[in-house]
């Protein structure tokens, strides 16, 4: 059975990957999941300098999900590239590092400091981030910000390079062609939805930040859908995510059109998820005599509904 | 570290009061190497809603007549929809529990002696905590506060493990008439340097912070257990976070509760700057 894919130059051992935020450094799960066994690790966000994040409260309970702002609390990639990278280095496993700024410069220093470390498979663009004003989601939610930033850090690394796109627009497609035109080598999809929940009592926001980004199977359909509308649009492998719990959950993402999936908070729910998504997964090939899991990317059938009304 | 996550059995629920359960779990691997002061996440429904685990100190070890451990037990309070499912946990109910997780209590050794101060559900490390004083054979008083007297909770448990019991009830229908922090004063004071004393300390943060500040005054070791919103508990969310300084020193950071904590050195964690909800 092969379960591997290509992201430019990068293959990945399967489409299981950490999500970025949901999974700490990698280290921190060294002795919970064999790193080395997953399709990748994707870090923390990570700025030019250490950030404190919001005050808490930053996390609250929502039906079939979550609401977080931790505002992009990390070490920095200095500090990361001395503390962590060496053990990632050492349990093998593939390291995909989620990179923020709060203006071009900042993304395109980030991505060059990381081009230059040893052990880095590729580089997420985090331009999505709903809890952090300045920066990031405003290169997000514009098509010519888009552009911009993705250009600009595709000319001084030759990593693979893959934005992750924000579902807080109108036409999430349109996201990722622009990518794609800009030497995208991959896009991800989604980051949270911008939310926001109120205690009754007190009228106050149940987030000191006052709004957060909504992650969870509460979202799942909203994002297998914008899977869909973007395969339909780029050719480059898509990472989907949002609300991953089963193995048929992963299959539904990838049937849609992604090439691999993030798993996020139901890591948080299930720290030993990945070894039964893994499970899943290869029952389904087994069961359907797949040998390449890539071929199920996108084979969505979209004229099955039709076709039935028409016969009865 | 020996994290494992059981389908465990509930073997017991005892129902205290509207408020309060005690609720043991079949959990023997855990049971066997948690230390006193950790903690558990425990997955409340089966299904999608609650969604998060919640966070739970180990109440009491439960051992069989050989004293193999066989389980654990949480000290459960009521305050939503999570632990009010917990409340209603009947035996036989499998639910999910993962750990043991958290930076343990260190029991001091005699000379010294130990000052355990609770607040209302932070009672619930302590009883791990003082079978380990007592296997030390070292001196532990418990000083334990609640709004009133009906409040205070399995105290025989710490009786019967040689705990001396100083209680305190804001209302004053049980023990001292106030805040816990009023005998706990009172002790400090009437102690000579020459008698180490360390303190352990959990409850509401005001009474932590109170704590911290006495123990300052007072010139006595003081550790603090922490009690914050976690949604993982394994450090990769960095939602539990409290601002404190490094072992080292100098200024605060945002520091996760779950791997730093949930026990920190009472003087590390920057009061000035804690949000309490
Ligand atoms: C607590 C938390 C922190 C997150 N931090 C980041 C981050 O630093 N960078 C990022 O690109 N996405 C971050 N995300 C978004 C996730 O990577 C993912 O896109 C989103 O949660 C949807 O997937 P899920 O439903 O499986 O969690 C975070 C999500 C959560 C819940």
């Amino acid at each position: 059975m092969d379960l591997s894919l290509q992201i430019a130059q990068l293959t990945l051992a399967n489409p299981l990957i950490a999500a970025s935020g949901c999974f700490g450094y990698g280290v921190e799960y060294s002795d919970v999941v064999d790193l080395a066994s997953l399709g990748g690790v994707a870090v923390k966000g990570l700025f030019l300098t250490e950030r404190e994040g919001h005050a808490p409260p930053r996390i609250v309970e929502t039906p079939s999900g979550m609401l977080n702002a931790i505002g992009l609390q990390g070490i920095g990639v200095h500090r990361f590239i001395a503390e962590r990278l060496p053990e990632l280095r050492e349990r093998r496993a593939t390291v995909i590092v989620n990179i923020c700024g709060t203006t071009l410069d900042e993304y395109v220093e980030v991505a060059r400091i990381l081009s230059d470390a040893e052990g880095v498979a590729a580089l997420e663009l985090n331009i999505s981030c709903p809890n952090i004003k300045e920066g990031g989601i405003t290169f997000g939610c514009s098509l010519p910000g888009t552009h911009a930033v993705v250009s600009a850090v595709r000319k001084v690394t030759r990593l693979p390079v893959i934005p992750k796109l924000t579902p807080n627009v109108t036409d999430v497609a349109s996201f990722a062609r622009a990518a794609e035109e800009a030497g995208a080598d991959a896009i991800s999809l989604v980051n949270t939805f911008l939310a926001m929940a109120i205690d009754v009592d007190t009228h106050r926001p149940k987030l000191t930040n006052i709004v957060g980004g909504l992650s969870g199977p509460a979202i799942r359909p909203i994002a297998v859908r914008m899977v869909y509308e973007c395969r339909r649009v780029v050719k480059i492998p898509i990472i989907g995510m949002g609300g991953i719990a089963t193995s048929d959950d992963v299959l539904e993402f990838m049937i849609a059109g992604a090439n691999a999936v993030q798993v996020g908070t139901m890591n948080f729910v299930d720290p030993f998820i990945w070894t039964k998504l893994m499970e899943g997964i290869r029952c389904y090939m087994e069961r359907h005599g797949l040998t390449r899991l890539q071929e199920i990317v996108g084979t969505v059938d979209t004229t099955a509904g039709q076709k039935a009304w028409i016969s009865s | 570290m020996m994290l494992v996550d059981i389908d465990a059995a509930v073997i017991a629920n005892r129902r205290l009061s509207d408020d309060y359960n005690v609720l043991a779990f079949d959990a023997a691997a855990i049971a066997r190497s948690a230390r006193p002061g950790q903690f558990v996440m425990i997955k409340t429904s089966r299904g999608l809603d609650p969604l998060l685990r919640r966070p739970f100190s180990i109440f009491e070890i439960l051992r069989n007549n050989s004293g193999a451990a066989t389980g654990v037990s949480i000290f459960n309070k009521h305050v939503g929809a999570g632990t009010s499912l917990l409340a209603e946990a009947e035996p036989g109910a499998r639910l999910l529990i993962l750990g043991p997780l958290g930076r343990p209590f260190e029991p001091v050794d005699p000379p010294a002696e130990a000052w355990m101060v609770a607040g209302g559900v932070g009672l619930a490390p302590f009883v791990t905590l003082a079978e380990a004083l007592a296997a030390r054979g070292t001196r532990t008083t418990l000083f334990y506060g609640a709004r009133r007297g009906e409040d205070l909770y399995c105290i025989e448990l710490f009786e019967s493990l040689g705990v001396g019991i100083v209680l305190a009830t804001e209302d004053g229908t049980r023990g001292v008439h106030g805040r816990v922090t009023v005998p706990l004063e009172s002790a400090l004071r009437q102690r000579t340097l020459g008698e180490p004393v360390k303190l352990y300390v959990c409850g509401p943060t005001p009474m932590m912070r109170a704590c911290a500040g006495l123990s300052l005054t007072y010139g006595r070791a003081c550790d603090v257990s922490l009690e914050q919103v976690m949604g993982c508990g394994l450090g990769g969310c960095y939602s539990c976070v409290v601002p404190a300084r490094s072992d080292t020193g100098g200024p605060p950071h945002h520091t996760r509760t779950c791997i730093d904590g949930p026990v920190f050195e009472a003087q590390r964690v920057a009061w000035d700057a804690m949000t309490s909800h």
